[in-house]
């Protein structure tokens, strides 16, 4: 018997109407788990670098987490994985709800989908019973209301339903595949819309299977109530009302301008009635008790749901306050629009129009106010109309699509994709690496697990440590003691902190847990109800498999080099590991430079970041690594930075 | 009649406005009710269903209670703070109209048992968001034939197939036995 998993892949060929379930080789689950990490497998495997994101080979990968539908606490992550058309490498992308754990009680651990459908389709799944399904009366639907009309017309309240709204319908590259109040960013939305799959729908009633059953359930109830309980779990966001952090410190309008002062105590008070005058509820996500999802419904708006920043980004593109957002939030949400690169794209528009490049001529009837400019573009990008047709391609593209000088303007992107809008005075070091080199394009997906800032105290600091619950091993602790200054951190200790951080995020997307519970709050210190130190005991408890940290610990260290190796294979090298200019103010190139020759060290990669065949070897990867040499994109003999450093001392020394 | 006696009766109250839709009491339900204890976990065979429409932010969990062979016209629409919800939604019958506390593979009727062998039911173990609290009440009830599990299974049966089939049935599964 298979335990937590269902043991079985959905392959759906939309150009074929090929529908079949396929059993699973249970060795990809002890190399790479499950949701990211096997959909990673799948993806160097099949989608070769000749695929490009809206041929019909590229795939669209819904991964369900390996512990999905276990007893395990905030554990509900999809990972839905395809080949991003605005970056043109791997799609990091996940959502919370109940997708996941729906697809595992069907009878699956993911749903690979290929091919294109000849007209606008939805999936129903029902067990074993899979029918591709005429969507044409869907078509140009908004997400709730396709969402209400599947179920009604199904007759199946229970079934859980992802969808796409007109943005991804119309290819927008900053469209969202949304899901309840969740959404997945990050490529999903344009390849549904170009794979014209306009909806998936599942029911599952099957069992999932548990190896040690007792000890994991009473654990997990056990969990549940000290994860209500605590502070140290969940969305703080939820529940702080002070947002001067992100109001503060972020950028404004086109990720420009810093309003230092912003942040008053009036303000506050008037924002906090706002909501709590207009919300419903807070909502959690499948077995968790958190309740991170602020569900909001303003008055003559649609109602819309919410989390984290996600409520600052449309208002702070638009200087204006929250209750701008909240009119506005219900739409986007509806259009099925991201909510973190579509207003920095728009924000690009209007700085375009007024430095003259863009024109009345590409914007008839452009209003004056700022506000009113976002919602008039919000309308253009969803339909892909004048102006909207490029700028639906995300700031990166857009700006050389308008060319004659736009190019200077786009000035926050990470390989083509529009990053959080800081911009810093000091270099942090390892915020350098992570944003540099992070394959998941939004650094909340590779922070999180040690902290952003040293404390000044000695004494608060030695406190920290003690109580520093989520530490995979003491070194942390020690380089958290002897870090004084922000960007005071040696390189050593850097690339460790970067590796730690990186490594707790490929436990939550492989595993399906949800980051507010595990790798993003390690950073607070005290008590995370997930990190290195319970989750291998977990998956054993779950799964029956011999886990400890160090085995985890070189899983997600696998599923990391495969994902560079498939960025690599699509072109991905040292040069595109390069954080936006004007991030931090005070750049020093040197310095960069041998952080980048560490973490190269560190992980096994050469000096243009390709990993070397010594360490793909070492990690069980050799058919990437002979595939890489076979396309001429790794030289068999090159070695890391330092390794490289070695040799060339070595023939100094030698020669006769 | 039948005659009163004292007793505790056990309950379950709901305040849905502490419902975060985890839907944690429904794997749990569904867990306990395994074998062996805690073996799989399936909410489709959950003896407490949350009924859910977040968009319309409707969240009610419900306990299956009785059985029945033929629902009401369950036509009524209830209208709570602006939003509507159906008399089904709070209805925690057994009931034909639709697809809920059946047993997926046998079909048979899934009724709440209020985890009897517990000090605390499941479902309100795994609730610590306080949607579900579990209360005693002492009441002078009618004392009440209780039916068990199997007994309402075969209630089920008799209702969809007739008294004679199954007779018969289970005359030649006991000859051939
Ligand atoms: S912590 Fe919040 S976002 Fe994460 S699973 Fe729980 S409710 Fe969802
Ligand atoms: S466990 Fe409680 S909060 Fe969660 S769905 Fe059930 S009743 Fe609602
Ligand atoms: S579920 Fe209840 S309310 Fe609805 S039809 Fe059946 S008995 Fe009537
Ligand atoms: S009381 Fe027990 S049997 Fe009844 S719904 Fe709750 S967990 Fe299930």
């Amino acid at each position: 018997m298979r335990y937590a998993e269902a043991g079985y892949n959905l392959e759906i060929d939309l150009s074929r109407g090929n529908i079949e379930r396929v059993e699973t080789d249970p060795k990809l689950t002890e190399l790479f788990l499950g949701g990211q990490g096997v959909n990673a497998k799948i993806i160097w495997d099949r989608v070769g670098p000749e695929v490009k994101p809206f041929d019909e080979g590229n795939l669209l990968i819904f991964g369900a987490g390996l512990l999905h539908g276990t007893p395990v606490i905030g554990c509900n992550r999809t990972s839905v994985n395809t080949i991003n058309p605005m970056t043109g490498i791997f799609g990091h992308s996940t959502m919370g709800g109940f997708f996941g754990p729906e697809i595992k009680h069907a009878g699956y651990d993911r749903i690979i989908i290929s091919g294109k459908a000849p007209k606008l389709v939805y999936l129903w799944i029902k067990n074993d019973k899979v029918e591709i399904r005429d969507a044409s009366h869907l078509k140009g639907k908004t997400v709730r209301e396709t969402t209400r009309l599947i179920k009604e017309e199904l007759n199946e309240p229970f079934a859980q339903v992802a969808c796409i709204g007109p943005a991804g319908e119309n290819k927008v590259f900053t469209a969202s595949l949304e899901h309840n109040w969740n959404s997945a960013a990050r490529g999903p939305g344009p390849i549904m819309g170009d794979k014209m799959i306009k909806a998936i729908a599942v029911r599952g009633t099957k069992d999932i299977n548990i190896a040690h059953p007792q000890e994991l359930f009473e654990l997990c109830l056990k969990m549940k109530k000290e994860m209500y309980e605590s502070d140290g779990c969940g969305d703080w966001m939820a529940v702080d009302e002070d947002d001067s952090f992100h109001h503060n410190n972020f950028s404004w309008g086109n990720s420009r301008t810093r309003i230092k002062n912003y942040w008053s105590e009036e303000l506050q008070k008037r924002w906090t009635n706002w909501k709590y005058d207009h919300m419903d509820r807070q909502m959690g996500c499948y077995n968790c008790p958190k309740g991170c999802i602020n569900v909001i419904s303003w008055p003559g708006h649609p109602r819309f749901g919410y989390k984290c920043y996600g409520k600052d980004t449309y208002h702070m593109a638009a200087f204006k306050e929250l209750d701008y957002s909240y009119e506005l939030l219900g739409y986007c949400q509806d259009y099925g629009l991201d909510s973190y690169s579509t207003p920095q794209t728009l924000a690009l528009g209007i700085e375009l129009y007024e430095a003259g490049i863009l024109t009345d001529k590409d914007m008839p009837n452009f209003p004056t106010d700022s506000g009113d400019r976002i919602k008039y573009l919000v309308e253009k990008v969803v339909h892909r109309e004048g102006i909207g047709d490029i700028l639906a391609n995300g700031s990166w593209h857009a700006a050389r699509q308008i060319g004659n000088g736009a190019e200077a303007f786009e000035h926050n992107t990470v390989k083509k994709m529009e990053q959080l809008p800081i911009k810093l005075g000091k270099l942090n070091p390892a915020y350098y690496l992570m944003i540099a080199t992070g394959e998941k394009m939004a650094i909340t997906q590779i922070e999180g697990s040690f902290p952003q800032d040293p404390i000044r105290d000695l004494d608060e600091r030695q406190k920290f440590v003690d109580r520093w619950d989520a530490v995979p091993s003491e070194i942390f602790k020690d380089i958290f003691m002897r870090w004084e200054k922000r960007n005071e951190m040696s390189v050593e200790d850097t690339c460790l902190v970067t590796d730690w951080n990186e490594a707790m995020h490929y436990v939550d997307d492989s595993t399906g847990l949800c980051g507010f519970v595990s790798s993003f709050r390690g950073q607070f210190g005290g008590k995370t109800a997930f990190s290195f130190n319970n989750v291998p005991q977990i998956i054993s408890l779950a799964t029956g498999m011999d886990m400890d940290k160090d085995k985890l610990w070189e899983i997600c260290r696998r599923n990391r080099t495969l994902i560079r190796a498939i960025n690599n294979r699509l072109g991905i090298r040292r040069v595109d590991d390069d954080p936006p200019k004007d991030h931090w103010a005070v750049r020093d190139p040197e310095l960069e430079a041998k952080m980048l020759d560490g973490y190269y060290d560190l992980r096994g990669f050469t000096k243009d970041g390709i990993p070397t065949k010594e360490e793909l070897y070492k990690q069980g990867l050799d058919y990437v690594a002979d595939e890489l040499i076979q396309r001429g994109i790794l030289d068999p003999n090159e070695g890391t930075p330092s390794q490289e450093k070695a040799k060339l001392e070595d023939q100094k020394s030698g020669g006769c | 009649m039948a005659e009163t006696v004292k007793k505790i009766v056990k309950t379950i109250k709901v305040d849905l406005d502490k419902c975060n839709g985890c839907r944690g009491c429904e794997m749990a339900c569904s867990a306990y009710h395994a074998t062996p204890k805690y073996s799989s976990m399936n909410p489709a065979r959950s003896r407490i269903r949350v009924i859910m429409d977040p968009f319309n932010d409707e969240f009610v969990p419900i306990r299956a209670t009785d059985y029945t062979k033929a629902g009401c016209d369950g036509r009524r629409v209830y209208t709570i703070r602006g939003k509507e919800y159906s008399e089904c939604s709070f209805c925690g019958t057994i009931c034909p109209t639709r697809d809920l506390f059946f047993d997926p593979d046998s079909g048979l009727p899934l009724k709440c048992d209020l985890c009897e062998d517990e000090k605390v039911p499941l479902c309100v173990q795994a609730c610590p968001q306080g949607c579900l609290t579990y209360v005693e009440l002492e009441e002078e009830v009618e004392e009440e034939v209780k039916t068990s599990e199997m007994e309402l299974g075969l209630k089920s049966l008799v209702d969809k197939y007739g008294v004679r089939k199954l007779q018969d049935s289970f005359a030649r599964i006991a000859k051939k036995g």
